[in-house]
């Protein structure tokens, strides 16, 4: 019998598909994959251990940096977590305008992945004409936040500030030109004979193992497991709106993605209802104690000089707790584990990212499969580095 | 028929009588703690039992407690999809302790077991395959560990003699200023007292 003969491969970390500094150790036979010993941690920050230094207020940039692609979701987790242990309210508008924004967001990253996916595999026209629509959601972020990506929006207790003038009715528009687009990168994609053979039938996770590899958003939709936080442990104020969770059949990355085509037909819907029913009053709790106050009392009142200095340097206390607060981030649950001994900063934070048990699963994921098809499952897996490695 | 979580807590708790030594509802999430020696059992009965039906592993993480006698806190988080019900399994250990590791229940348990061994090395016995993860290759201690410092305690530079990347220890140009703005009064705290205890006179 002659000796099998495996050879090893080295795939990135400077790999145009390995969607950031990802390094594959691939052992192949042939062109089969027998194995795969993902390293990460290039882009380790120490996320955690910087939060542990830093006041509750001062954290939430770093929320930003972990998955770049939606950046407020990640900072509406943390800021879930925060309020639940300061048992406050956000008032109503203030959830109105969080869920617009996760829902922007979400569109931002499925735009994202859905055409480097179909770059990944060869298609080159979805990703130019999809960043031009990121651009313009970009746009809004910028205009409510006065930055494109690391918003900072999401603070304990509300959003920053509330809308600028006119940016309703801007996304108002954006939403009725956007599904147009969409139809017309799915006349590129969907029914497109390469990529169905790149991405029909690879990776296919059925509903036991979703469940053991702890798979969450999409990766578990695509399975078939109808299964949406925003549905099923609803926070803020996702109860109100009327929208549909699609659910994949063959767990395979063409269910995928299909599944994230589907779901931001249901975000425009998402965000088309919330400028609609956009309730007037404050966007964050009128709590001097926990949010700073506004610019024009500074002048005029000694109460608010003294919040606003003391909350941007001793910044605010949360009560002693333990807690556990997630969100449906696009890649999946996203979840903040939060311990607080009563100071002024986090005492243990752990952050939840979707994409570190995604990644994890490459080597089931990938055993018996061609060379050819790792770009296309790393695509469909939704990775950011940003998050996979904190 | 919907499972509330005083329900759950009571099945944990007539479930694993002599187990559990103390379970308390917090913020609508139940929080059970445990010996280490119970974890395997534990988990299997949540992951099983009908009641429960914890099928999905959340995470697992650490906490360090550097002044206590039992160091770390081991900390599982389940979900369970049929129930809609999460729960939080908390163990505390020693620091020479070896945890029994969850690999078999639940795959994914591999990066997180690996993780918590990263960042504060706690090691777990029969994982598969322990080796760090998210620090650097050739990385010594344990990052998040209490009493590793926040700079860490090597930095690595291009060096132009040796054409190579080095590592060599933190050098400062200054310290590093860990700034303590907890005021030293009580604060908005005694004021809420004060104010109570005037509206009581009232």
């Amino acid at each position: 019998m002659a000796k099998k003969r495996t050879m090893n491969l080295n795939f990135g970390p400077q790999h145009p598909a390995a969607h950031g500094v990802l390094r594959l150790i691939l052992e192949l036979d042939g062109e089969i994959v027998e194995k795969i010993d993902p390293h990460i941690g290039l882009l380790h920050r120490g996320t955690e251990k910087l939060l542990e230094h830093k006041t509750y207020m001062q954290a939430v940039p770093y929320f930003d940096r972990l998955d770049y692609v939606a950046p407020m979701n990640q900072e509406h987790a943390f800021a879930l977590a925060i309020e639940k242990l300061l048992n406050i309210e956000v008032p109503i508008r203030g959830q109105y305008i969080r869920v617009l924004f996760c829902e922007i967001g979400r569109i931002l990253s499925h735009l994202l992945n859905i055409t480097t996916q179909a770059l990944d595999v060869g298609a080159l026209t979805p990703a130019l004409w999809g960043f031009e629509e990121r651009e313009t959601l970009m746009t809004f972020y910028e205009r409510v936040s006065g930055s494109r990506l690391h918003a900072n929006y999401f603070r304990p207790g509300g959003v920053h500030q509330d809308l600028p003038r006119g940016l309703g009715d801007d996304i108002i528009s954006f939403c009725n030109s956007f599904p147009k687009v969409l139809d017309d990168l799915e006349t590129l994609l969907t029914d497109n004979r390469i990529f169905k053979q790149r991405n029909v039938d690879i990776g296919v996770v059925t509903k036991q193992e979703a469940l053991d590899h702890s798979f969450s958003g999409v990766m578990l939709r695509g399975s078939g497991i109808a299964w949406d936080l925003r549905k099923s442990q609803p926070y803020e104020c996702y109860q109100d709106f009327d929208f549909k969770i699609p659910v994949g059949k063959n767990g395979d990355c063409y269910d995928r993605y299909l599944c994230r085509m589907e779901e931001m037909r249901e975000s425009v819907k998402i965000i088309k209802d919330c400028i609609k029913k956009m309730p007037t009053g404050p966007v964050k709790t009128i709590d001097g104690k926990i949010t700073p106050p506004k610019k024009e009392d500074l002048k005029n009142s000694m109460e608010a000089l003294i919040h606003h200095f003391k909350l941007f340097s001793e910044g605010f206390r949360v009560p002693e707790g333990e807690i556990y607060a997630s969100v449906e981030a696009p890649k999946g649950e996203f979840g903040v584990y939060l311990i607080s001994d009563g100071s002024n900063k986090p005492y243990k934070c752990k952050i939840r990212a979707p994409g570190f048990s995604h990644l994890q699963s490459m080597d089931y994921m990938m055993k018996g499969h061609m060379l050819a098809d790792i770009p296309a499952v790393l695509g469909s897996l939704d990775i950011v580095f940003g998050e996979v490695d904190r | 028929m919907l499972t509330t979580v005083n329900d759950l807590e009571k099945t944990v708790n007539s479930g694993l009588t002599t187990t559990i030594k103390r379970s308390e509802i917090n913020f609508n999430q139940l929080v059970i703690y445990i010996d280490v020696e119970d974890i395997i059992s534990t988990i299997l009965f949540l992951k099983t039992n009908e009641k429960c039906r914890f099928r999905q592993l959340i995470d697992i993480t650490a906490v360090d407690y550097p002044q206590d006698e039992k160091r770390f806190k081991v900390v599982y988080l389940l979900l369970s999809h049929e129930k809609n019900l999460r729960i939080i399994i908390n163990t505390k250990i020693d620091e020479k302790i070896i945890v029994p590791s969850i690999t078999k229940i639940f795959p994914s348990a591999n990066w997180m077991e690996r993780e918590v061994f990263d960042m504060y090395g706690i090691s777990f016995k029969d994982h598969p395959d322990l080796r760090r993860i998210l620090t650097d290759y050739g990385f010594n201690g344990y990052p998040l560990r209490k009493d590793f410092p926040l700079t860490g305690h090597t930095e690595v530079r291009y060096s132009e003699e040796k054409k190579k990347v080095i590592s060599e220890p933190v050098k400062l140009d200054q310290e590093y200023r860990d700034f303590d703005f907890e005021s030293p009064w009580e604060g908005t705290k005694y004021i809420a007292k004060e104010t109570k205890k005037n509206t009581e006179k009232k």
